[in-house]
């Protein structure tokens, strides 16, 4: 109970935002947005005191009107910055899923309703700001940059919103949780281990050694092409690396099997090893198939495929 | 785009260079009163960070700055032989001003220097009020702050961000004058003030030797300002009485030992004056008034000889109520005490005068024709009234008197006393104002230091000390139209003074005119002026908890009405959406709230069918919401109706 009115009041909102996501179009209320002075504000409001005991001290008339017009303008300040913020509404957006140890970028539809412009938003994530400023009856789609460290669902947690504008000398923010996700597939691993056999599926047995009877022709070398494929000779001719494409291993179905990578492997790195060759295996125009633990997708090519492949490879287990 | 707002962010180049035209605009008024060498400094330092912004080079290093800092607080001691004072501080800040100048990395450093421009833009009151002080005070300041709000929104225009600051200085402005009225005014100075705090304020001296008042009269300042509350006395009667000077050591003239506070005795013929004087700050104790004064104003005395003097040097404007009598018998005392000063001469100076004098003095003649005939030699042995006298050597009399011929009213004064003393009369030498004119704008009489003057006292028996002006001897114009008409054309002169020219005139005039409304109303408002005011006001009791309590109800209710001026703007501009949004707010208040996902046409059916008695209404505010919002034929009528139907609507 205790814990429940904590949650909602004021204090707790402005130190710690809030606890859950919240659905939908996030709209910054007055008493949701705080407003504090910055370190030059402070500095500001210093030297003011100083400028008026000069003026005291001095019977400068003059100083005292310069005095009060620089203390006015700190207070008129206060309502501006504060306005700058409020009465925004905030709609999540689309979250592209992201590779591990890649940037998530979270779309955030910024929306002004209100018939004056705002400036200098900064949306503030992970210590790093993105800023926008948005004219009056407009919006703007603001992409937040989030790092995916772990494979799953990626949430963006606590957004800090906030704005100086316009002297800087005060600082008016606002936290809000986004109700979205982001999905992030495993980190790809860096091995050399080069795609597994294709296990015959459709009767048609791949002649390995062959060669002379799908060559398609060559294309630039990619990181996660297969050692065997790339082009030696012209390699030695001094030609760069060059990768043999081979038509006919469209027909050959792979099978990229959890069981079949070795046991002392852990989890993370078999999913890592999977993901590189889902990549690989849809690079090089195969179809292929996923096994895991009580999971099974049937072979096939193409993009979608390629997409429920590594989403499953993202989310298994979790 | 990321961290741009973070305070260790950069500054972009035209943000550089409009903060260092704000700086400009601060120090450029300094320059004046700094030395050369601090001048020069801050001009290359200025012209250097541009060098450097231009061509996006590094900064210096922090040593080279160090040894800056050190070399200029060096020969800031130098110059002013302190770094503690008035003068040597504007000087230190400048100089920290400039160098931080090349130590301005991030937009921190460039909010420190906008700080830093406001500090100095009050140390500029410290030597000027006036009207153009003050309207350059709001040039720099809005220049400034459209500085801070360019490192708070780096990325809108100039222009823009200029606007913004100058709305933001048009709302403090009532706020500022709010505070200005009530905040509680506290006689200064809070504690001792620098030395120097008072340098520089032109003036009578309190000694007068050949050339003082000469060099004075072609200073156009005002000494101060008089309203006559009745008639102006005519301008030969415009003797305005400054120190009074009884020593002479054969050069200078000086005050000598007169009771300070003595006792005024005269008697007086006809309507005193009454009137108001506004006197300019000239760090002397003594207060002007016509001669003679009849009245002392508060926190000051009278000394023996007639010489209104305030308790403390007078270092600020200050206004006091006077009454004079233009007719009058002064001194009453045959105290050969109080006269034996007035007799006393140099030994072994001016032989020659002194055996004129003599001369006149032989035959047992009556005082007064003593006095005649020395005016008389003035008047016909070819005397010229100059501004530009030629130098005189140690017998500095005598070669006025016999040889130059040539002087200015203190020569006149000088050597008139001297003759007197010689032939046995008592004398003393006047200093002060002569004359005044009047500014037909506001009526106010105004007195420049082209006024000053010099004349004399003569004791006579049975008439006490009585007023001769040897300089009306030989330039009678001067005491009748002033100092211009009296002196030779080509002799230099303030270029106002003599000014035929009408329309100039009455620019002046005009210019006066304001100049002394701004500092009646704005610089002259002080603890009393405040108490006056605010009484004025209907304010019953204006104690200083009395104003702190309006001044806080004041400020609150002006910010109160800013506040819902700007709220007002707040609203969803959008009216349609307005509306739709009150409808919801009605709906979500009975507990049929519109969820996040839900769109208008859902929601309406769903309120619709929980509430069966108000389905059509409901209906028709979502036909007209959803035609205005997405339709094509959506026009003011239907505008209109969903406004009634939203206000009318009720579960």
């Amino acid at each position: 109970m205790f814990e429940k009115i904590l949650s909602r009041s004021q204090l707790y909102l402005a130190f710690f935002g809030p606890r859950k996501p919240e659905p939908g179009t996030i709209f910054l209320r007055q008493n949701r947005v705080y407003i504090l002075p910055t370190r030059p504000g402070l500095a500001f409001a210093l030297a003011l005191g100083v400028m008026l005991i000069g003026s005291i001290n001095y019977n400068l008339s003059l100083g005292y009107i310069l005095t009060f017009l620089l203390a006015s303008m700190g207070l008129v300040a206060i309502l501006h910055t504060f306005r700058n913020l409020v009465h925004l509404h905030v709609t999540p957006g689309r979250a592209e899923p992201v590779f591990a140890g890649e940037l998530a970028w979270f779309e955030l539809f910024v929306e002004n309703r209100s018939g004056y412009e705002r400036c200098a938003i900064a949306l503030w994530h992970g210590g790093k700001a993105t800023l926008c400023d948005i004219a009056s009856q407009r919006g703007t789609t603001v992409s937040v940059p989030i790092a995916a460290e772990r494979r799953g669902w990626l949430a963006p947690g606590r957004i800090t919103l906030d704005t100086r504008f316009p002297l800087g000398l005060l600082r008016a923010w606002s936290y809000i949780q986004p109700d979205m996700r982001c999905l992030v597939y495993p980190k790809p691993d860096d091995g050399l281990l080069p795609l597994p056999e294709p296990s015959g599926g459709s009767g048609e047995k791949r002649v390995s050694s062959g060669g002379s009877d799908d060559f398609a022709g060559l294309r630039q070398y990619q990181i996660s092409d297969s050692p065997r494929h790339i082009h030696w000779k012209a390699a030695a001719r001094g030609q760069g690396l060059q990768t043999k494409v081979f038509s006919g291993r469209a027909a050959a179905e792979l099978w990229l099997d959890w069981n079949e990578l070795p046991r002392d492997l852990g989890l993370e790195s078999k999913l890592s090893r999977l993901t590189r060759w889902v990549l690989a295996a849809g690079q090089d125009g195969l179809r292929y198939g996923l096994r895991l633990p009580g999971v099974e997708i049937a072979p096939d090519a193409g993009a979608p495929h390629r997409l429920a492949c590594l989403r499953e490879l993202a989310l298994y287990g979790l | 785009m990321a961290s741009d707002n973070a305070p260790n962010a950069g500054i972009e180049l035209r943000h550089l260079f409009w903060l260092l035209a704000g700086l400009a605009l601060v120090v450029a008024p300094h320059m004046q009163r700094l030395p050369w060498w601090l001048n020069l400094i801050a001009v290359m330092l200025f012209a250097w960070r541009v060098y450097l912004a231009w061509g996006e080079r590094a900064l210096p290093k922090k040593w080279l700055l160090a040894l800056l800092v050190a070399g200029g607080m060096v020969g800031v001691y130098l110059t002013y032989r302190t770094i503690f004072g008035r003068d040597s501080g504007v000087a230190l800040l400048v100089l920290f001003l400039s160098l931080k100048l090349l130590e301005l990395h991030h937009k921190r450093d460039a909010m420190v220097l906008v700080l830093l421009s406001y500090f100095l833009a009050l140390t500029n009151f410290f030597y000027s009020q006036t009207l153009p002080t003050a309207a350059l005070m709001l040039v720099s300041t809005l220049i400034n702050s459209a500085s801070l709000v360019n490192f708070a929104a780096a990325g809108r225009s100039l222009q823009a961000n200029l606007k913004t600051a100058a709305a933001l200085l048009a709302q403090a402005g009532p706020v500022m004058l709010v505070l200005f009225v009530l905040f509680p005014r506290v006689q200064g100075p809070l504690w001792g003030l620098p030395q120097d705090a008072y340098s520089g304020v032109t003036g009578l001296s309190d000694s007068m030797s050949p050339g003082a008042i000469s060099r004075l009269s072609q200073s156009d300042a005002i000494a101060f300002r008089v309203r006559f509350r009745g008639d102006v006395p005519p301008r030969r009667e415009l003797y305005w009485r400054g120190p009074v000077f009884w020593n002479f050591d054969g050069r200078t003239w000086r005050p000598g030992d007169v009771r300070p506070y003595g006792q005024v005795k005269f008697e007086a013929k006809g309507k005193p004056y009454d009137y108001e004087v506004t006197l300019e700050p000239h760090n002397h104790n003594w207060l002007f008034a016509l001669e003679l004064a009849a009245k002392v104003p508060p926190n000051a005395g009278v000394s023996a000889d007639y010489v209104l003097l305030a308790r403390t040097p007078v270092r600020n404007r200050v206004r006091y109520d006077m009454l004079s009598y233009t007719d009058f018998t002064e001194g009453s005392t045959d105290d050969a005490g109080e006269l034996r000063p007035g007799l006393q001469l140099p030994a072994s100076f001016n032989p020659r005068a002194r055996r004129l004098a003599e001369q006149w003095a032989a035959g047992g003649a009556a005082d007064i024709a003593i006095v005649q005939k020395a005016l008389d030699y003035f008047r016909e042995q070819g005397f010229v009234y100059t501004l530009e006298p030629p130098l005189l050597g140690r017998d500095s009399i005598d070669e006025f008197l016999f040889g130059s011929k040539r002087g200015f009213c203190e020569h006149y004064s000088s050597s008139f006393v001297f003759l007197m003393r010689a032939a046995g009369l008592p004398a003393r030498v006047v200093t002060g104002y002569q004359g005044g004119e009047i500014n037909p704008v506001d009526q106010y009489m105004v007195v420049r230091q082209s006024d000053a003057h010099a004349w004399a006292e003569v004791w006579l028996k049975r008439r006490g000390w009585v007023r001769f002006d040897p300089t009306a001897a030989v330039a009678p114009v001067r005491v009748e139209s002033g100092v211009a008409a009296a002196v030779p054309a080509t002799d230099p002169l303030p270029l106002m003074a003599r000014t035929t020219l009408a329309w100039l005139r009455e620019v002046r005039y005009n210019w006066d005119a304001l100049a002394n409304k701004w500092n009646q109303l704005v610089l002259g408002y002080n603890p009393e002026r405040q108490r006056e005011f605010l009484s004025g006001l209907g304010m019953s009791e204006p104690s200083w908890e009395n104003m702190a309590l309006t001044l806080f109800w004041g400020v609150g209710g002006l910010l109160a009405l800013l506040t819902a001026w700007l709220l007002r703007r707040m609203r969803t501009a959008d009216r349609v959406q307005r509306l739709w949004l009150r409808f919801c707010a009605k709906l979500g208040k009975k507990g049929c709230a519109r969820a996040a996902h839900e769109g208008p046409a859902d929601f309406v059916a769903r309120s619709a069918a929980r509430y069966p008695a108000s389905a059509e209404r409901i209906r028709a505010i979502g036909e007209r919401y959803i035609a205005l919002r997405y339709g094509a034929a959506a026009d003011a009528r239907m505008l209109a109706e969903l406004r009634l139907l939203v206000r009318e609507f009720s579960v």
